[in-house]
Protein backbone atom coordinates (compact mmCIF):
# COMPACT_ATOMS: atom_id res chain seq x y z
CA UNK A 1 0.00 0.00 0.00
CA UNK A 2 2.73 2.46 0.69
CA UNK A 3 4.10 1.84 -2.37
CA UNK A 4 0.84 2.33 -4.43
CA UNK A 5 0.35 5.80 -2.40
CA UNK A 6 3.68 7.29 -2.93
CA UNK A 7 3.54 6.06 -6.56
CA UNK A 8 0.55 8.78 -6.63
CA UNK A 9 1.83 12.03 -8.49
CA UNK A 10 2.31 14.69 -5.60
CA UNK A 11 2.24 18.18 -7.11
CA UNK A 12 3.35 20.98 -5.12
CA UNK A 13 1.82 23.37 -7.38
CA UNK A 14 -1.21 21.47 -7.44
CA UNK A 15 -1.48 20.74 -3.50
CA UNK A 16 -1.31 24.69 -3.10
CA UNK A 17 2.37 23.67 -1.26
CA UNK A 18 5.19 26.33 -1.03
CA UNK A 19 5.56 26.62 -4.94
CA UNK A 20 2.60 27.81 -5.62
CA UNK A 21 1.73 30.49 -3.30
CA UNK A 22 2.30 33.84 -5.38
CA UNK A 23 6.46 34.95 -4.91
CA UNK A 24 7.32 37.92 -3.70
CA UNK A 25 9.71 39.10 -6.06
CA UNK A 26 11.97 41.79 -5.73
CA UNK A 27 13.21 43.79 -8.87
CA UNK A 28 15.89 42.47 -10.67
CA UNK A 29 15.77 38.43 -8.99
CA UNK A 30 17.05 36.46 -11.43
CA UNK A 31 15.08 34.16 -13.44
CA UNK A 32 14.94 31.49 -16.14
CA UNK A 33 13.42 30.28 -19.08
CA UNK A 34 11.72 27.13 -19.18
CA UNK A 35 12.84 25.67 -22.60
CA UNK A 36 9.44 23.49 -22.35
CA UNK A 37 7.07 26.35 -21.06
CA UNK A 38 9.03 29.18 -22.40
CA UNK A 39 7.71 31.27 -19.09
CA UNK A 40 10.36 33.19 -16.98
CA UNK A 41 10.73 31.43 -13.19
CA UNK A 42 12.43 33.21 -10.04
CA UNK A 43 15.41 31.29 -9.25
CA UNK A 44 13.96 30.88 -5.85
CA UNK A 45 11.36 29.25 -6.87
CA UNK A 46 12.90 27.29 -9.02
CA UNK A 47 15.34 26.12 -6.05
CA UNK A 48 12.28 25.51 -4.06
CA UNK A 49 10.89 23.18 -6.73
CA UNK A 50 13.96 20.93 -6.95
CA UNK A 51 14.91 22.73 -10.00
CA UNK A 52 11.27 21.39 -12.06
CA UNK A 53 9.49 23.82 -13.33
CA UNK A 54 5.35 24.28 -13.05
CA UNK A 55 5.32 22.56 -16.55
CA UNK A 56 6.60 19.41 -15.23
CA UNK A 57 10.30 20.43 -17.05
CA UNK A 58 13.51 18.91 -15.32
CA UNK A 59 16.02 21.01 -15.41
CA UNK A 60 19.45 19.59 -14.94
CA UNK A 61 21.17 19.58 -11.74
CA UNK A 62 24.58 19.56 -10.34
CA UNK A 63 25.82 16.27 -9.11
CA UNK A 64 26.08 17.64 -5.43
CA UNK A 65 23.03 19.27 -5.24
CA UNK A 66 21.13 16.16 -6.02
CA UNK A 67 23.22 14.50 -3.49
CA UNK A 68 21.38 16.99 -1.15
CA UNK A 69 18.40 16.29 -2.51
CA UNK A 70 18.15 12.71 -2.24
CA UNK A 71 20.81 11.54 0.64
CA UNK A 72 20.00 12.33 4.01
CA UNK A 73 21.08 15.11 5.95
CA UNK A 74 24.54 15.37 6.54
CA UNK A 75 24.72 11.25 5.68
CA UNK A 76 26.98 11.47 2.40
CA UNK A 77 30.51 10.13 3.05
CA UNK A 78 31.94 10.65 0.04
CA UNK A 79 34.92 8.33 -1.69
CA UNK A 80 37.79 8.57 -4.33
CA UNK A 81 37.58 12.31 -4.44
CA UNK A 82 41.20 12.09 -5.11
CA UNK A 83 40.89 9.99 -8.66
CA UNK A 84 41.16 12.25 -11.49
CA UNK A 85 41.70 12.27 -15.09
CA UNK A 86 45.76 12.82 -16.29
CA UNK A 87 46.19 13.35 -20.04
CA UNK A 88 47.08 9.58 -20.89
CA UNK A 89 47.54 10.22 -24.76
CA UNK A 90 48.78 13.29 -24.58
CA UNK A 91 45.87 14.58 -26.52
CA UNK A 92 45.68 17.81 -27.62
CA UNK A 93 43.94 20.77 -25.58
CA UNK A 94 42.90 18.12 -23.14
CA UNK A 95 44.73 19.49 -20.14
CA UNK A 96 43.77 22.62 -20.74
CA UNK A 97 40.02 21.57 -21.37
CA UNK A 98 39.96 19.89 -18.31
CA UNK A 99 41.70 22.91 -16.09
CA UNK A 100 39.03 25.17 -17.68
CA UNK A 101 36.23 22.50 -16.41
CA UNK A 102 37.44 21.88 -13.22
CA UNK A 103 37.91 25.54 -12.43
CA UNK A 104 34.37 26.29 -13.70
CA UNK A 105 32.86 23.26 -12.36
CA UNK A 106 34.44 22.92 -8.60
CA UNK A 107 34.58 19.03 -9.66
CA UNK A 108 37.69 17.53 -10.17
CA UNK A 109 35.54 14.81 -12.31
CA UNK A 110 32.44 13.80 -14.14
CA UNK A 111 30.88 11.79 -11.30
CA UNK A 112 30.61 12.17 -7.45
CA UNK A 113 31.13 8.47 -5.59
CA UNK A 114 30.52 7.45 -1.80
CA UNK A 115 27.66 6.57 0.93
CA UNK A 116 25.19 7.92 2.33
CA UNK A 117 21.40 7.09 3.80
CA UNK A 118 18.36 7.31 2.07
CA UNK A 119 15.02 7.31 4.83
CA UNK A 120 18.19 5.46 7.25
CA UNK A 121 19.06 3.21 4.72
CA UNK A 122 22.84 3.15 3.70
CA UNK A 123 23.79 2.50 0.15
CA UNK A 124 26.80 3.48 -1.82
CA UNK A 125 25.61 6.49 -4.07
CA UNK A 126 27.15 7.69 -7.60
CA UNK A 127 25.93 10.86 -9.52
CA UNK A 128 27.48 12.03 -12.92
CA UNK A 129 28.47 15.39 -13.49
CA UNK A 130 26.60 17.24 -16.30
CA UNK A 131 28.43 20.42 -16.04
CA UNK A 132 31.96 18.17 -15.99
CA UNK A 133 32.44 17.64 -20.36
CA UNK A 134 28.93 16.57 -20.09
CA UNK A 135 29.29 13.81 -18.15
CA UNK A 136 31.57 11.99 -20.11
CA UNK A 137 33.42 8.65 -19.00
CA UNK A 138 37.13 8.52 -19.28
CA UNK A 139 39.53 6.58 -17.03
CA UNK A 140 38.86 8.12 -13.60
CA UNK A 141 34.89 8.11 -13.86
CA UNK A 142 35.60 4.25 -14.97
CA UNK A 143 38.07 3.72 -12.18
CA UNK A 144 35.73 5.47 -9.44
CA UNK A 145 32.57 3.44 -10.31
CA UNK A 146 34.34 0.63 -10.59
CA UNK A 147 35.73 0.51 -7.03
CA UNK A 148 32.30 2.20 -5.62
CA UNK A 149 30.68 -1.26 -6.80
CA UNK A 150 33.29 -3.22 -5.63
CA UNK A 151 33.16 -1.17 -2.26
CA UNK A 152 29.36 -1.97 -2.54
CA UNK A 153 29.99 -5.91 -2.95
CA UNK A 154 32.52 -6.08 0.06
CA UNK A 155 30.53 -4.29 2.54
CA UNK A 156 27.20 -5.97 1.25
CA UNK A 157 25.69 -2.50 -0.20
CA UNK A 158 22.96 -1.77 -2.72
CA UNK A 159 24.40 0.80 -5.15
CA UNK A 160 22.26 3.70 -6.37
CA UNK A 161 22.86 5.51 -9.60
CA UNK A 162 22.51 8.93 -11.26
CA UNK A 163 23.87 8.93 -14.65
CA UNK A 164 23.53 11.76 -17.03
CA UNK A 165 26.74 11.23 -20.19
CA UNK A 166 27.39 12.28 -23.39
CA UNK A 167 29.67 9.05 -23.44
CA UNK A 168 32.98 8.07 -23.58
CA UNK A 169 35.64 10.47 -23.56
CA UNK A 170 37.11 11.22 -26.82
CA UNK A 171 40.43 12.26 -25.22
CA UNK A 172 41.01 9.48 -23.43
CA UNK A 173 40.52 7.13 -26.59
CA UNK A 174 40.37 3.44 -26.23
CA UNK A 175 41.09 3.90 -22.70
CA UNK A 176 37.83 5.34 -22.15
CA UNK A 177 36.12 2.68 -24.45
CA UNK A 178 37.67 0.30 -21.76
CA UNK A 179 35.70 1.58 -19.20
CA UNK A 180 32.38 0.14 -20.57
CA UNK A 181 33.72 -3.16 -20.06
CA UNK A 182 35.46 -2.47 -16.80
CA UNK A 183 32.79 -1.18 -15.19
CA UNK A 184 30.51 -3.63 -16.83
CA UNK A 185 31.98 -6.37 -15.59
CA UNK A 186 32.16 -4.67 -11.97
CA UNK A 187 28.26 -4.08 -12.13
CA UNK A 188 28.42 -8.31 -12.92
CA UNK A 189 30.06 -8.80 -9.57
CA UNK A 190 27.90 -6.96 -7.39
CA UNK A 191 25.02 -8.38 -9.04
CA UNK A 192 26.08 -11.65 -8.52
CA UNK A 193 26.54 -11.00 -5.00
CA UNK A 194 22.68 -10.97 -4.96
CA UNK A 195 23.10 -7.07 -4.27
CA UNK A 196 20.81 -4.32 -6.07
CA UNK A 197 21.24 -1.61 -8.37
CA UNK A 198 19.08 0.77 -8.88
CA UNK A 199 19.98 3.48 -11.99
CA UNK A 200 18.35 6.53 -12.43
CA UNK A 201 18.78 7.94 -16.08
CA UNK A 202 18.98 12.02 -16.39
CA UNK A 203 18.88 14.07 -19.03
CA UNK A 204 20.86 13.26 -21.34
CA UNK A 205 22.52 9.18 -20.88
CA UNK A 206 24.15 7.99 -24.08
CA UNK A 207 26.01 6.69 -25.80
CA UNK A 208 29.14 4.52 -23.91
CA UNK A 209 27.23 5.39 -20.35
CA UNK A 210 23.72 3.77 -22.19
CA UNK A 211 25.67 1.17 -23.65
CA UNK A 212 26.86 -0.49 -20.33
CA UNK A 213 26.21 0.94 -16.63
CA UNK A 214 23.19 2.87 -17.31
CA UNK A 215 21.09 -0.27 -18.68
CA UNK A 216 22.94 -3.05 -16.45
CA UNK A 217 20.73 -1.90 -13.45
CA UNK A 218 18.09 -3.91 -11.85
CA UNK A 219 15.61 -0.99 -11.69
CA UNK A 220 16.16 1.62 -14.33
CA UNK A 221 14.34 4.42 -13.65
CA UNK A 222 14.65 7.63 -15.83
CA UNK A 223 13.75 11.68 -14.88
CA UNK A 224 10.59 13.09 -17.13
CA UNK A 225 11.71 14.49 -20.48
CA UNK A 226 15.40 13.16 -20.18
CA UNK A 227 16.95 11.91 -23.62
CA UNK A 228 18.14 8.45 -22.96
CA UNK A 229 19.84 6.75 -26.14
CA UNK A 230 23.13 5.34 -27.73
CA UNK A 231 23.36 6.92 -30.81
CA UNK A 232 23.43 11.10 -30.85
CA UNK A 233 19.89 11.88 -32.95
CA UNK A 234 21.93 14.00 -35.31
CA UNK A 235 23.98 11.17 -36.05
CA UNK A 236 20.59 8.59 -36.90
CA UNK A 237 19.43 11.79 -39.04
CA UNK A 238 22.34 11.88 -40.83
CA UNK A 239 23.39 7.87 -41.09
CA UNK A 240 19.38 7.18 -42.02
CA UNK A 241 18.24 10.32 -43.94
CA UNK A 242 14.91 9.92 -41.91
CA UNK A 243 13.57 12.76 -39.71
CA UNK A 244 13.17 10.93 -36.38
CA UNK A 245 9.47 10.52 -34.94
CA UNK A 246 8.32 12.31 -32.21
CA UNK A 247 9.92 12.13 -28.70
CA UNK A 248 12.15 10.11 -30.01
CA UNK A 249 14.87 9.02 -27.36
CA UNK A 250 12.91 10.66 -24.79
CA UNK A 251 12.48 8.57 -21.26
CA UNK A 252 8.65 8.44 -22.32
CA UNK A 253 9.41 6.35 -25.56
CA UNK A 254 12.21 4.51 -23.63
CA UNK A 255 9.83 3.67 -21.40
CA UNK A 256 7.11 2.74 -23.90
CA UNK A 257 9.41 0.12 -25.81
CA UNK A 258 10.85 -1.49 -22.69
CA UNK A 259 13.72 -0.39 -21.59
CA UNK A 260 13.18 1.25 -18.20
CA UNK A 261 10.79 0.25 -15.29
CA UNK A 262 9.47 3.68 -14.95
CA UNK A 263 9.62 6.90 -14.59
CA UNK A 264 10.13 8.95 -11.56
CA UNK A 265 9.78 13.11 -11.36
CA UNK A 266 12.62 14.32 -9.42
CA UNK A 267 10.27 14.83 -6.03
CA UNK A 268 9.33 11.58 -5.87
CA UNK A 269 12.62 10.11 -6.28
CA UNK A 270 13.75 9.94 -2.95
CA UNK A 271 10.43 8.17 -1.41
CA UNK A 272 10.52 5.56 -4.26
CA UNK A 273 14.19 4.95 -3.53
CA UNK A 274 14.14 4.77 0.19
CA UNK A 275 11.09 2.62 -0.88
CA UNK A 276 12.61 0.28 -3.20
CA UNK A 277 16.02 -0.24 -0.64
CA UNK A 278 12.96 -0.90 1.81
CA UNK A 279 12.01 -3.63 -0.16
CA UNK A 280 15.22 -5.14 -1.07
CA UNK A 281 15.98 -5.71 2.98
CA UNK A 282 17.82 -2.52 3.29
CA UNK A 283 19.63 -2.42 6.57
CA UNK A 284 19.10 0.51 9.31
CA UNK A 285 22.04 2.08 10.10
CA UNK B 1 53.00 11.19 -38.64
CA UNK B 2 49.15 12.17 -38.71
CA UNK B 3 48.76 10.71 -42.11
CA UNK B 4 50.69 7.51 -40.82
CA UNK B 5 47.41 6.96 -38.40
CA UNK B 6 44.73 8.02 -41.07
CA UNK B 7 46.37 6.24 -43.75
CA UNK B 8 45.85 3.17 -41.13
CA UNK B 9 42.13 3.94 -40.95
CA UNK B 10 41.91 4.11 -44.52
CA UNK B 11 43.79 0.02 -45.16
CA UNK B 12 41.41 -1.00 -41.91
CA UNK B 13 38.32 0.26 -43.75
CA UNK B 14 39.72 -1.00 -47.62
CA UNK B 15 37.39 -3.63 -48.87
CA UNK B 16 40.26 -5.54 -50.50
CA UNK B 17 40.86 -6.88 -46.86
CA UNK B 18 39.23 -10.44 -46.16
CA UNK B 19 36.18 -10.08 -44.12
CA UNK B 20 34.77 -12.13 -40.90
CA UNK B 21 33.88 -14.92 -43.61
CA UNK B 22 36.99 -15.45 -44.89
CA UNK B 23 38.60 -16.46 -41.75
CA UNK B 24 36.13 -18.78 -40.57
CA UNK B 25 36.29 -20.13 -43.77
CA UNK B 26 39.64 -20.19 -44.23
CA UNK B 27 40.72 -21.15 -40.26
CA UNK B 28 38.09 -23.82 -38.95
CA UNK B 29 36.80 -26.66 -40.88
CA UNK B 30 32.78 -27.70 -41.29
CA UNK B 31 31.82 -23.95 -40.72
CA UNK B 32 27.59 -24.77 -39.72
CA UNK B 33 26.03 -21.15 -39.37
CA UNK B 34 23.06 -20.42 -36.62
CA UNK B 35 20.59 -17.60 -37.06
CA UNK B 36 18.63 -15.32 -35.03
CA UNK B 37 18.68 -13.63 -31.96
CA UNK B 38 15.01 -15.56 -31.05
CA UNK B 39 13.63 -12.68 -30.03
CA UNK B 40 13.08 -10.41 -33.06
CA UNK B 41 15.55 -11.65 -35.92
CA UNK B 42 18.61 -12.38 -38.01
CA UNK B 43 20.95 -10.14 -38.76
CA UNK B 44 23.04 -10.35 -41.28
CA UNK B 45 25.80 -7.98 -39.89
CA UNK B 46 26.69 -10.63 -37.83
CA UNK B 47 27.45 -14.45 -38.71
CA UNK B 48 27.71 -16.92 -36.22
CA UNK B 49 27.71 -20.96 -35.44
CA UNK B 50 29.61 -23.41 -34.58
CA UNK B 51 32.78 -24.87 -36.22
CA UNK B 52 36.01 -27.32 -35.89
CA UNK B 53 39.29 -25.92 -34.64
CA UNK B 54 42.15 -28.68 -34.58
CA UNK B 55 39.33 -31.36 -34.27
CA UNK B 56 37.63 -29.81 -31.33
CA UNK B 57 34.34 -27.75 -31.71
CA UNK B 58 34.48 -23.63 -31.29
CA UNK B 59 31.88 -21.28 -31.62
CA UNK B 60 32.54 -18.37 -33.84
CA UNK B 61 31.49 -14.95 -34.32
CA UNK B 62 32.01 -12.82 -37.20
CA UNK B 63 30.80 -9.23 -37.84
CA UNK B 64 30.41 -9.29 -41.62
CA UNK B 65 31.23 -6.25 -44.10
CA UNK B 66 30.78 -8.39 -47.57
CA UNK B 67 32.78 -7.67 -50.77
CA UNK B 68 30.33 -6.47 -53.50
CA UNK B 69 28.24 -3.70 -53.03
CA UNK B 70 25.54 -6.43 -53.17
CA UNK B 71 26.41 -8.28 -50.16
CA UNK B 72 27.72 -5.07 -48.47
CA UNK B 73 24.18 -3.84 -48.79
CA UNK B 74 22.68 -7.56 -47.56
CA UNK B 75 24.95 -6.73 -44.41
CA UNK B 76 24.86 -3.19 -43.76
CA UNK B 77 28.25 -2.38 -44.08
CA UNK B 78 28.69 -4.53 -41.44
CA UNK B 79 26.97 -2.17 -38.99
CA UNK B 80 25.16 -4.61 -36.37
CA UNK B 81 21.40 -3.84 -35.00
CA UNK B 82 20.51 -4.95 -31.43
CA UNK B 83 19.38 -8.13 -33.00
CA UNK B 84 22.71 -8.70 -34.33
CA UNK B 85 24.79 -8.69 -30.54
CA UNK B 86 21.98 -10.76 -29.20
CA UNK B 87 22.47 -13.54 -31.42
CA UNK B 88 25.72 -13.17 -30.74
CA UNK B 89 25.24 -13.74 -27.00
CA UNK B 90 22.80 -16.07 -27.32
CA UNK B 91 25.19 -18.31 -29.24
CA UNK B 92 28.03 -17.28 -26.64
CA UNK B 93 26.05 -18.56 -23.63
CA UNK B 94 25.42 -21.87 -25.90
CA UNK B 95 28.94 -22.05 -26.33
CA UNK B 96 29.60 -21.85 -22.55
CA UNK B 97 26.53 -24.66 -22.03
CA UNK B 98 28.50 -26.87 -24.23
CA UNK B 99 31.96 -25.83 -23.10
CA UNK B 100 32.95 -24.22 -26.27
CA UNK B 101 35.82 -22.03 -26.58
CA UNK B 102 34.49 -18.80 -28.49
CA UNK B 103 36.56 -17.14 -31.26
CA UNK B 104 34.94 -13.34 -32.09
CA UNK B 105 35.98 -11.38 -35.38
CA UNK B 106 35.14 -7.92 -34.99
CA UNK B 107 34.66 -5.25 -37.97
CA UNK B 108 32.65 -2.80 -37.85
CA UNK B 109 32.62 1.22 -38.14
CA UNK B 110 30.32 0.80 -35.14
CA UNK B 111 26.67 -0.52 -33.89
CA UNK B 112 24.47 0.95 -36.58
CA UNK B 113 23.11 4.31 -35.59
CA UNK B 114 19.43 4.07 -36.73
CA UNK B 115 15.87 4.47 -35.30
CA UNK B 116 14.90 0.76 -35.45
CA UNK B 117 18.10 0.27 -33.58
CA UNK B 118 17.66 2.67 -31.11
CA UNK B 119 13.82 1.43 -30.10
CA UNK B 120 14.86 -1.90 -30.11
CA UNK B 121 17.84 -0.94 -27.58
CA UNK B 122 21.16 -0.80 -29.26
CA UNK B 123 22.53 0.63 -26.00
CA UNK B 124 20.98 -2.26 -23.82
CA UNK B 125 21.89 -4.99 -26.41
CA UNK B 126 25.82 -3.67 -25.78
CA UNK B 127 25.74 -3.47 -22.17
CA UNK B 128 24.16 -7.03 -22.03
CA UNK B 129 26.87 -7.78 -24.19
CA UNK B 130 29.73 -6.46 -21.53
CA UNK B 131 28.26 -7.92 -18.20
CA UNK B 132 27.51 -11.35 -19.51
CA UNK B 133 31.15 -11.88 -21.64
CA UNK B 134 32.32 -10.67 -18.30
CA UNK B 135 31.49 -14.02 -17.04
CA UNK B 136 31.72 -16.57 -19.13
CA UNK B 137 33.10 -20.06 -18.48
CA UNK B 138 34.78 -20.65 -21.59
CA UNK B 139 37.98 -19.55 -23.12
CA UNK B 140 37.35 -16.18 -25.60
CA UNK B 141 39.48 -14.81 -28.51
CA UNK B 142 38.53 -11.80 -29.99
CA UNK B 143 40.30 -10.98 -33.05
CA UNK B 144 39.99 -7.12 -34.51
CA UNK B 145 40.48 -7.67 -38.43
CA UNK B 146 39.70 -3.85 -39.62
CA UNK B 147 37.63 -1.36 -38.13
CA UNK B 148 37.24 -1.69 -34.16
CA UNK B 149 34.40 1.07 -34.40
CA UNK B 150 33.85 2.02 -30.92
CA UNK B 151 31.18 0.16 -28.39
CA UNK B 152 29.82 -1.76 -31.71
CA UNK B 153 33.44 -3.86 -31.49
CA UNK B 154 33.43 -4.11 -27.96
CA UNK B 155 30.44 -5.75 -27.77
CA UNK B 156 31.94 -8.56 -28.75
CA UNK B 157 35.38 -8.10 -27.38
CA UNK B 158 35.51 -8.37 -23.50
CA UNK B 159 37.92 -11.36 -24.47
CA UNK B 160 40.62 -13.14 -22.60
CA UNK B 161 42.85 -12.42 -25.29
CA UNK B 162 42.11 -9.50 -27.66
CA UNK B 163 44.36 -9.77 -30.87
CA UNK B 164 44.10 -7.10 -33.70
CA UNK B 165 45.61 -7.59 -37.17
CA UNK B 166 48.82 -4.61 -37.86
CA UNK B 167 46.97 -2.85 -39.66
CA UNK B 168 43.34 -2.95 -38.14
CA UNK B 169 42.56 0.08 -35.77
CA UNK B 170 40.59 0.00 -32.36
CA UNK B 171 38.91 3.20 -31.33
CA UNK B 172 36.52 4.95 -29.38
CA UNK B 173 35.24 7.62 -31.47
CA UNK B 174 35.59 7.62 -35.65
CA UNK B 175 38.13 10.26 -37.00
CA UNK B 176 35.94 12.14 -38.56
CA UNK B 177 33.64 11.96 -35.82
CA UNK B 178 35.78 12.91 -33.21
CA UNK B 179 37.51 16.07 -35.37
CA UNK B 180 33.39 17.14 -36.19
CA UNK B 181 33.07 17.22 -32.19
CA UNK B 182 35.44 19.06 -31.10
CA UNK B 183 36.90 21.00 -34.08
CA UNK B 184 33.83 21.17 -35.98
CA UNK B 185 36.12 20.11 -38.62
CA UNK B 186 35.19 16.74 -40.56
CA UNK B 187 39.06 17.04 -42.36
CA UNK B 188 41.24 17.49 -39.56
CA UNK B 189 40.52 13.51 -39.51
CA UNK B 190 43.98 12.73 -39.74
CA UNK B 191 44.60 14.75 -36.41
CA UNK B 192 42.48 13.07 -34.93
CA UNK B 193 43.46 10.01 -36.33
CA UNK B 194 46.84 10.57 -34.89
CA UNK B 195 45.76 12.01 -31.47
CA UNK B 196 43.04 8.77 -30.27
CA UNK B 197 45.64 6.18 -30.81
CA UNK B 198 44.20 3.87 -32.46
CA UNK B 199 46.64 1.98 -34.06
CA UNK B 200 47.19 -1.85 -33.37
CA UNK B 201 50.75 -0.87 -31.92
CA UNK B 202 48.87 2.60 -30.09
CA UNK B 203 46.46 -0.20 -28.53
CA UNK B 204 49.56 -2.72 -27.26
CA UNK B 205 51.09 0.10 -25.67
CA UNK B 206 47.94 0.72 -23.80
CA UNK B 207 47.49 -2.54 -22.76
CA UNK B 208 44.35 -3.37 -24.47
CA UNK B 209 45.41 -5.85 -27.04
CA UNK B 210 47.92 -9.27 -26.30
CA UNK B 211 49.10 -9.56 -29.65
CA UNK B 212 49.71 -7.56 -32.83
CA UNK B 213 49.23 -10.37 -36.27
CA UNK B 214 51.01 -9.70 -39.09
CA UNK B 215 49.57 -9.00 -42.55
CA UNK B 216 52.33 -10.97 -44.66
CA UNK B 217 50.61 -13.10 -47.00
CA UNK B 218 47.05 -11.66 -46.19
CA UNK B 219 44.45 -14.10 -47.68
CA UNK B 220 46.76 -16.68 -48.59
CA UNK B 221 46.96 -19.81 -47.05
CA UNK B 222 50.06 -19.21 -44.95
CA UNK B 223 48.15 -16.29 -43.16
CA UNK B 224 45.22 -18.34 -41.89
CA UNK B 225 47.33 -21.21 -40.92
CA UNK B 226 49.11 -18.55 -38.56
CA UNK B 227 46.30 -17.16 -37.80
CA UNK B 228 45.23 -20.91 -36.85
CA UNK B 229 47.98 -22.05 -35.18
CA UNK B 230 47.81 -19.24 -32.40
CA UNK B 231 44.75 -19.90 -31.58
CA UNK B 232 44.94 -23.50 -31.08
CA UNK B 233 48.00 -22.96 -29.06
CA UNK B 234 46.17 -19.98 -27.11
CA UNK B 235 42.88 -21.59 -26.11
CA UNK B 236 45.06 -24.69 -24.92
CA UNK B 237 46.67 -22.34 -22.57
CA UNK B 238 43.22 -20.67 -21.49
CA UNK B 239 41.84 -23.80 -21.32
CA UNK B 240 44.05 -24.93 -18.86
CA UNK B 241 43.17 -21.64 -16.58
CA UNK B 242 41.81 -22.21 -13.29
CA UNK B 243 40.91 -18.53 -12.84
CA UNK B 244 39.86 -17.63 -16.61
CA UNK B 245 36.85 -15.80 -15.16
CA UNK B 246 39.22 -14.08 -12.29
CA UNK B 247 41.68 -13.56 -14.66
CA UNK B 248 39.75 -11.69 -17.35
CA UNK B 249 37.97 -9.16 -14.59
CA UNK B 250 41.41 -8.10 -13.59
CA UNK B 251 42.45 -7.55 -17.49
CA UNK B 252 39.66 -5.22 -17.43
CA UNK B 253 39.88 -4.12 -14.10
CA UNK B 254 43.57 -3.23 -14.49
CA UNK B 255 42.88 -0.61 -17.98
CA UNK B 256 43.16 2.72 -17.60
CA UNK B 257 44.70 2.45 -13.24
CA UNK B 258 47.55 4.15 -14.41
CA UNK B 259 45.81 6.90 -16.71
CA UNK B 260 44.77 8.47 -13.66
CA UNK B 261 46.18 10.61 -11.08
CA UNK B 262 45.15 9.77 -7.31
CA UNK B 263 45.81 12.07 -4.60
Amino acid sequence: MALMNFLKPKNKLEEGGRTSAPVQRDAGEPEKSCPNCRKDIPLSRLWANDLVCSCGYHFRMKARNRIRMIADKGSFHELYSGIKADNPLNFPGYKDKIETVRSASGEQEAVVCGTATLGGQKCCLFVMESYFMMGSMGSAVGEKITSLFEYAVQYRLPVIGFTVSGGARMQEGLLSLMQMAKTSAAVRLHSDAGLLYIAVLTDPTTGGVTASFAMEADIILAEPGATVGFAGARVIEQTTKKSLPDGFQKSEFVLEHGFVDSIVSRRDQKRYLAELLKMHGGRAV
Amino acid sequence: MSEAAYDRVKLARSSNRPTGLDYIKNIFRGFIEFHGDRRYADDPAIVGGIASLNGSPVTVIAIEKGHTAKERTLRNFGAPNPEGYRKALRLMKQAEKFGRPIICFIDTSGAYCGIGAEERGQGQAIAENLTEMSTLCVPVISVLIGEGGSGGALALAVADRVWMLQNAVYSVISPEGCASILWKDAAKAQTAAESLKLTAEDAKSLGVIERILSEKDIGQKEFYDRIRTLLIREIDVLTNDLDLVGHRYDRFRNIGVSAVIKE
